[in-house]
């Protein structure tokens, strides 16, 4: 079915759209399997209604809130980001969401909030995966309130004009283009403003190769491979990585006087 | 096993099972066809290069695990046919593990420059690296004029060198994964007991040899 073509938005990238086969069939999602394969294969498992997510911590107004009636306080946006996971391969997708930063001001954060925890759904009947101590289960993820904030930072609930596909993350997931895909954490059941740096899974999980900012960086390798090259999937060859994944124009200043050899 | 009586008693006998190391050749050569097909009809998935890096990867490990189980195998059976599928079995690793390096020179556009900082820099891919070049002379000595000018002794030391390379070849796979180590585990537990029918059959000859007062 041909879909009718929107005008591109500020945020949205022209480049090819990655075809919804792959994009849905190629996934690291560890909570269905270790295989790209198996999350398409084992994620009918979940049930994405009822659902309901829980906002607390640093903020005035916490609530716990069933997920149609969330994603009914904001109107849905598509963008059509790049995705570059850090094994070395990127796609380009095109979601549907709301902002991050339209939840957090109806929420308000207070003074000491400086920090945003995302929890994801620790089921392991729904989440065969989860019964391999592989990760520590549930799934966290985290990011500064400054980048919580930003204007590129997503909450999806759907992925080329249909409701989320459960191996992409249904009902709800985070999407921070600039970053690493393992950021962007699927199926989030909980969001909590704190204080402290939130303690992320992959982090945990092998320190000297994941960071917590684990921004898109061709000149920081990641200590197995280099980080210069990606392969868009659909093409044979490689394609040069760029900074913040090509958002340099709208996050770099997130980052100014910080060394981000460092803070990888 | 039954062998035809006359076969038996001829001095110059055929040896049994005569179609085995051809077989064993086409057998080894039809992943890599497979791979081709697979590549061709899309099979491979939404990241073929990598899937095919990683498949012949683990077919040069297999390949060079049974390689050496052959001696072992022979020794435990007094069967004849592993020793002479040996060989084929080596050049088959070597001809995949070539593949593995041209498929990842071909991912990194065949750039100098990448791939010598991954083998300087990169511990996971020095190790494969180093795999890869010895096996270099290994196949290069593969045939039997190559026993005769090397001697057969200076030859055999020199093909011991195929337990460090599929020792290297099992540390590569196992820095090369990401988080979940079944698969180099296997590896590894393979190479280990390899290793150690090789040493135990080592210390039994020597036993032997010291109590004929066969000392070197």
């Amino acid at each position: 079915i041909a879909q009718a073509r929107r005008p591109l938005g500020p945020y949205d990238t022209s480049e090819a759209v990655t075809p919804y086969a792959q994009a849905t069939t190629y996934n690291n999602y560890y909570e269905f399997g270790l295989d790209k394969a198996d999350p398409a294969r084992n994620a009918g498992s979940l049930r994405t209604r009822p659902w309901t997510v829980l906002i607390d911590g640093e903020v005035r107004k916490p609530v716990r809130v069933d997920i149609d009636t969330l994603q009914s306080w904001f109107p849905l946006e598509d963008r059509i980001y790049r995705m570059r996971c850090v094994e070395g391969w990127s796609m380009v997708m095109p979601w549907l969401g709301f902002p991050l930063a339209a939840l957090l001001r109806r929420i308000e954060p207070t003074g000491k909030a400086k920090y945003v925890q995302f929890t994801a759904l620790n089921d392991p009947k729904q989440m065969p995966g989860q019964r391999d101590a592989v990760l520590d289960w549930p799934y966290v993820e985290g990011l500064r309130l400054d980048e919580a904030m930003h204007p590129l930072t997503l909450m999806a609930v759907g992925l080329q004009g249909r409701i989320l596909p459960n191996q992409n993350g249904a009902p709800l997931r985070l999407v921070v283009p600039w970053k690493y895909g393992f950021k962007s954490i699927k199926a989030v059941v909980r969001i909590t403003l704190t204080e402290k740096q939130p303690k992320t899974t992959w982090a945990l999980a092998s320190p000297t190769e994941y960071g917590f900012y684990a921004n898109v960086n061709p000149s920081v390798p990641h200590p197995r491979w280099s980080q210069a090259t990606e392969r868009r999937i659909g093409e044979l060859r490689r394609r040069p990585t760029l900074p913040f994944n090509g958002y340099a124009d709208q996050v770099a200043h997130l980052y100014k006087g910080m060394d981000l050899r460092r803070f990888f | 096993m039954s062998r035809a009586a006359p076969a038996r008693s001829s001095p110059r006998r055929a040896a049994p099972l005569p179609w085995l190391p051809p077989g064993v050749v086409v057998g080894g050569l039809l992943p890599a066809l497979v791979l081709l097909l697979d590549a061709r009809s899309g099979a491979l998935g939404a990241n073929p290069v990598q899937r095919a890096i990683l498949q012949t990867g683990l077919l040069t490990l297999a390949l060079l695990a049974l390689s050496l189980a052959c001696t072992p195998l022979r020794l435990l059976t007094s069967w004849t046919w592993p020793a002479r599928v040996r060989k084929a079995l080596g050049l088959l690793a070597f001809v995949y593990a070539a593949l593995h390096f041209a498929l990842y020179l071909f991912d990194h556009g065949f750039t100098p420059q990448v791939v010598l900082d991954d083998v300087l820099k990169r511990p996971f891919v020095t190790a494969g690296f180093a795999a890869l070049v010895l096996l270099v002379p290994l196949a290069a000595t593969s045939t039997r004029s190559a026993v005769k000018r090397l001697g057969f002794a200076r030859w055999q030391r020199l093909h011991q060198l195929a337990y460090a390379a599929v020792a290297l070849g099992a540390l590569h796979y196992w820095w090369g994964v990401k988080k979940d180590h079944t698969g180099p585990l296997i590896a590894a537990l393979i190479v280990a007991a390899l290793f150690a029918v090789r040493l135990l059959w080592g210390r039994g000859r020597r036993r032997k040899k010291a109590k004929a007062g066969m000392r070197f």
